[in-house]
């Protein structure tokens, strides 16, 4: 490891950023080697990190991970693109114009603290089994959230740059366009991060119950096989996944004026 | 600031000027402030405010009184019976006590408030609203931080046609302005003072025939304060639009203005209104006039000044 024969600090330091997180999984690895061991449970019951590794290579080799990786993607990105499509809109409105707002916000507010699984029985039952159920509560898990953080960030917006539009004769495309669009973006960009968080965890939940796809499913129907390798091999994929949508999420926009 | 300086030792041939405001009547303006009274009635600079009141209702008061639907709120007059009159091209400067409604005066002239009762006319026109003719630059940095410079600046000229000439009417302010170079920037990139100019660039381009500016010193640093001074009394002077400026600069007001206008305390009228014809450029403390002026403004003010 060349990082310990230099002496300038700065590569130290930029090799620390990716050593450090790599030192806790590989202790979190070793822990979990040695709890198996030292206990003597089965392999069955808690399967060790080598025959998750031998699962993985299974689902992989066989194609169902692919299969049920992009049936979750699919889902999430159709409900949570619904979502995006008709709630930042709705929000920009509601931001805007008060009688909206009242007309609106009290049913909002009403069903947002309802959690999106609550939902399955009626979206199974308007649905049916399959992907559209899914899709609806990944766009349920989104929408109100969305609405509610745009609205929230057009509130914000400084009047000053409103009355800027007012003296420069703005029409009112042009005030949604080049002022309230621009000026909401970096607020909306940190809902949309939550937001895909939120409506990952809600597909694997869904897919539990409504759909015969997906990692969620993958999950559940190892769990009726007893085959808990597998069932980790859901579980990281899951992680992964989640933490690759974080990162896209993250470099989504990179705003210039931001200080 | 140095292109000021070449324009006002060189008046008559400036070649920027004669491109910028190809209307004849700012060379003539830019020479000669005051005018006959008679042929400023129609000119589009000329401002009338009658019997201008405004009254805000406080409604935290109205909270406190249970039980009395009739009772909207405890009435608090702000302006009272604001008579004035400013004539064409000049730099009128509004002083009065914190708190006694000059930026209220202000944003009602340029529309940006309703009066509740009175009249404001502009160029003969009853003031319906905001205006791109009328621009105000605000106490707050206005400039819109997701655009560079040149957006910024060609914000009023969205609507030109001609796409050469709208890229070198925005050329010319940035020029104008000296933030040549500074086009790609954003207004974070920039220090407090050239952010005020970027803004009054932008307010130039459009060719108002008004310009409004609410405190526009404040939040600079002292020597950016009296360099942006200089600059915006060297652009009157070069374009001799109607400009009203709120501040609390007494100083200011008295290097600045042709007409000062001096406000009391709420509910606010008319103190004082006095048309300075010192010779420019000013300084207060050389010219015995200024300075007596300034103590008794002062003292208006509530400060027994001591230089």
């Amino acid at each position: 490891m060349t990082l310990f024969w230099t002496k300038k600090r700065e590569i130290i330091e930029i090799k620390a950023g990716t050593l450090l997180p790599l030192i806790t999984f590989v202790a979190v690895i070793l822990i979990w080697e040695l709890t198996i061991r030292i206990s003597g449970w089965s392999t069955r019951v808690f399967p060790t990190p080598v025959t998750v590794l031998q699962g993985f290579y299974e689902l992989i080799r066989n194609g169902t991970l692919l299969k049920h990786s992009v049936a979750s993607l699919y889902r999430v990105t159709v409900g949570f693109y619904l979502a995006v499509a008709l709630g930042i809109p709705l929000g920009i409105i509601i931001g805007q114009y008060k009688p909206v707002k009242m007309l609106f916000n009290p049913l909002i507010q009403f069903l947002r603290p309802i959690s999106p699984l609550a939902w399955i029985p009626l979206a199974m039952l308007w649905f049916g089994i399959g992907d559209q159920p899914a899709i609806f509560l990944i766009f349920l898990s989104s929408f109100f959230s969305l609405v509610v953080a745009t609205a929230i960030a057009v509130e914000s917006i400084n009047p000053i740059y409103f009355q800027v539009a007012a003296n420069f004769d703005f029409s009112k495309s042009e005030i949604v366009k080049k002022i309230i669009v621009p000026a909401i973006i970096p607020d909306v960009v940190t809902a949309l991060r939550l937001t895909i968080a939120i409506a990952w965890l809600v597909v694997v939940a869904a897919e539990m119950i409504a759909v015969q796809s997906g990692l969620g499913y993958l999950i559940l129907d190892s769990r009726n096989a007893l085959r808990m390798d597998y069932v980790m091999v859901g579980m990281i994929m899951i992680g992964l996944i989640g933490l690759m949508l974080d990162m896209i999420m993250r470099r989504f926009v990179i705003l210039k004026w931001q200080n | 600031m140095q292109n000021f300086n070449l324009i006002k030792a060189e008046k008559g041939n400036v070649t920027i000027g004669e491109t910028a405001h190809s209307i004849g009547r700012k060379t003539e303006n830019s020479t000669q402030h005051i005018k006959t009274p008679a042929a400023e009635k129609t000119k589009i600079g000329h401002i009338q405010i009658k019997g201008l009141k405004k009254e805000y209702i406080n409604r935290r008061h109205a909270a406190r009184v249970i039980g009395d639907p009739d009772v909207s709120g405890e009435r608090v007059t702000v302006l009272d019976d604001i008579n004035l009159e400013f004539q064409e091209g000049e730099m009128v400067c509004i002083l009065g006590p914190s708190g006694c409604g000059k930026s209220t005066m202000l944003r009602i002239i340029a529309g940006f408030e309703k009066a509740t009762t009175g009249q404001i006319i502009i160029g003969g026109k009853d003031v319906a609203g905001p205006s791109p003719d009328h621009i105000f630059v605000f106490q707050q940095c206005g400039l819109l931080p997701w655009m560079n410079v040149w957006d910024n600046v060609g914000l009023g000229l969205r609507k030109m046609q001609d796409k050469i000439a709208k890229e070198e009417r925005i050329r010319e302010y940035i020029e104008l302005v000296e933030l040549s170079g500074f086009e790609y920037n954003h207004p974070y990139e920039l220090s407090g003072g050239m952010q005020r100019r970027v803004e009054l660039a932008r307010a130039l381009a459009v060719k108002p025939d008004l310009l409004f500016m609410d405190e526009p010193f404040t939040g600079l640093d002292y020597l950016t304060h009296l360099k942006i001074r200089e600059e915006v009394v060297n652009i009157h002077e070069y374009i001799g639009k109607t400009m009203i400026m709120v501040t609390h600069f007494i100083e200011d007001a008295l290097v600045m203005a042709d007409r000062i206008v001096v406000l009391s305390e709420r509910p606010t009228r008319v103190k004082m209104v006095r048309k300075l014809d010192f010779p420019r450029p000013r300084n207060i403390v050389k010219d015995p006039g200024l300075s007596e002026l300034r103590d008794e403004v002062f003292l208006m003010l509530g400060v027994s000044y001591v230089a």
